[in-house]
């Protein structure tokens, strides 16, 4: 619950769905959806993180696969109170009994927060948000105005103090114009700590002069006149654009194995 | 000394009209059951507090039975969004409400603080966010090294209800799993209630077993499998898919009403009926 994106679910975690048209006789598998790669992208994010604190979807499923793929020792952290969780499962929420049954500690909240976040003890967070601005601040309080809201988003959880906590932010977030606004409606959570943002288009870094997101990723088969247009501000492209190494088959295999359990 | 009642006794005896009112429990030991026995007797004008809101404050916001909700994370786990909580902040329906929000650091801080009986807490938080002036916290100095810090205010809610894996005779309450907020919950409250899953002759020490001596507690109630659909570690198990319904049913009024009247409120009835406020 630390902020991740209200207006997706848990249940579509592996991503939404793979490609219509792509299975039957051949034997290859079908190609990565545009929310599996961004799983996958996630997941290498953390091939040389100590430990992860993160939110439910996405995020969750992303880590889960890092263990699986990359790095099994990656110690996991949910702000239910849960250090060092193995789930077998992608959790719905983040305070499943599969958490605290394989976790290592489990701590109260204001432990969990004192303790563990506040002192910079852990190394990566993932978070997701409703809106995300050019400096990667995050909204996910209101749409529209505090007092009238158009929408209500269920509010801060543990994001803002995560965001200064975690020493490496990673947001989560679907790219598009809803999303990627020039000006947010609240400022939740600050972007001062964050080191990417993983779309299902691309990843965006921060300049490391003017903060501002800058696209220096997009994945296989992904524009960047198709990044801009996704983009509610006009986006700065890094000199050299890479493209995403797409997905291998061992990390392809093991998400859709996670996301089936 | 905690006294082993009923838990229409209970929250009879405890909880009145106007009161604030804190049910805690983080995903875990959610007290499904006195909430709806809440409203059941018709308690209202409630100041709900809660760090998660979840299913059950949906519920007693949908029915009317709150005039604040104090909180730091309004959604439905892992689903979506409180259909019937948005409905009352966008539309007022069934009546507005007032949000007095933090994020869950505050929270936890306001709790502890509460427990402490100190006036207030103080953390780094906040920084940089619009929250600042959205509610209520203030900046702080170190006195020592002139760190500027914030301060959040104690909580101390009129009642605490808890939900809990087991009790003894003597109203000592285990329970294990997450333990959220609940011992500080109980500490903070000027009146505390703890439903169990069990009343049992001894309490065998668990790992992480979180212990509150009955003489700090006013009332112990029995309701196996109180906190469904959130879960009891080691008992009973999270229900999952009735999140998952909740976020299709509660985004229609009238099916919503409908099912209260089924499930809750028209189901062990303690006053006749439905939430009718006796002193609004």
């Amino acid at each position: 619950m630390s902020g991740s994106d209200p207006t997706t679910t848990g249940a579509a975690a592996g991503g939404a769905g793979i490609p219509a048209g792509t299975t039957g006789t051949d034997a290859s598998p079908a190609p990565a959806s545009a929310g599996e790669l961004q799983t996958i992208v996630a997941a290498r994010r953390l091939r040389e993180a100590q430990s992860v604190f993160i939110g439910v979807g996405r995020p969750s499923t992303a880590a889960l696969l890092a263990r699986i793929v990359h790095n099994p020792r990656l110690v996991l952290v949910y702000e239910s109170g849960t250090i060092g969780a193995k789930p077998y499962h992608v959790p719905l929420s983040i305070g499943d009994g599969e958490l605290a049954e394989t976790a290592d500690a489990i701590v109260s909240v204001p432990e969990m927060f004192n303790y563990w976040i506040g002192t910079g003890r852990i190394q990566v967070a993932f978070l997701g948000a409703a809106q995300i601005d050019p400096h990667a601040n995050l909204n996910s309080t209101v749409i529209g105005d505090y007092e009238h809201p158009r929408t209500r988003l269920p509010g801060a959880g543990g994001a803002p103090e995560i965001a200064t906590g975690c020493r490496e932010v990673v947001v989560i977030a679907p790219h598009s114009v809803r999303t990627f606004v020039k000006r947010l409606d609240f400022v939740t959570t600050t972007g001062d700590r964050t080191t990417h943002v993983i779309t299902d288009l691309g990843v965006l870094e921060p300049d490391p002069d003017t903060r501002e997101l800058v696209i220096t990723q997009i994945h296989p088969g992904v524009t960047p006149e198709q990044v801009q247009e996704a983009t509610g501000w006009e986006l700065k492209m890094a000199d050299e654009l890479r493209v995403t190494d797409p997905p291998t088959e061992a990390e392809l295999e093991a998400l859709r194995e996670l996301v089936a359990r | 000394m905690a006294e082993l009642c009923s838990l229409a006794e209970a929250v009879g005896e405890l909880v009145h009209d106007g009161d604030s009112v804190a049910l805690e429990g983080f995903t875990h030991l959610i007290p499904f059951a006195a909430g709806h026995e809440l409203l059941r007797q018709g308690r209202c004008e409630l100041e709900l507090i809660r760090m998660t809101p979840d299913i059950l404050y949906d519920q007693m916001i949908g029915v009317g039975a709150a005039r604040k909700l104090t909180f730091s994370y309004a959604g439905n786990p892992g689903v979506g969004s409180l259909h019937r909580l948005r409905d009352a902040v966008e539309h007022g329906w069934p009546r507005p409400i007032g949000l007095e929000e933090h994020s869950h650091a505050g929270m936890a801080n306001r709790y502890a603080a509460g427990a402490a009986h100190l006036p207030f807490a103080v953390m780094r938080g906040y920084a940089g966010t619009d929250l600042a002036s959205h509610t209520n916290v203030k900046p702080i100095a170190c006195p020592f090294t002139g760190e500027q810090l914030m301060a959040v205010p104690a909580l101390r809610p009129d009642v605490a209800i808890v939900h809990a894996q087991e009790a003894d005779r003597e109203g000592n309450v285990q329970l294990w799993g997450i333990p959220g907020v609940q011992k500080e919950a109980v500490l903070a409250a000027a009146r505390s209630l703890v439903t169990v899953e069990r009343v049992v002759e001894r309490l065998e020490p668990r790992p992480g077993g979180v212990v509150i001596p009955g003489w700090v507690i006013d009332r112990v109630a029995e309701a196996p499998g109180g906190s469904r659909p959130s879960y009891s570690l080691g008992i009973t198990d999270r229900d999952n898919d009735f999140y998952r319904f909740w976020d299709k049913l509660s985004r229609d009024r009238d099916e919503f009403t409908a099912w209260m009247e089924e499930h809750v409120l028209g189901n062990g009835v303690a006053s006749g009926g439905g939430p009718e406020c006796r002193n609004p």
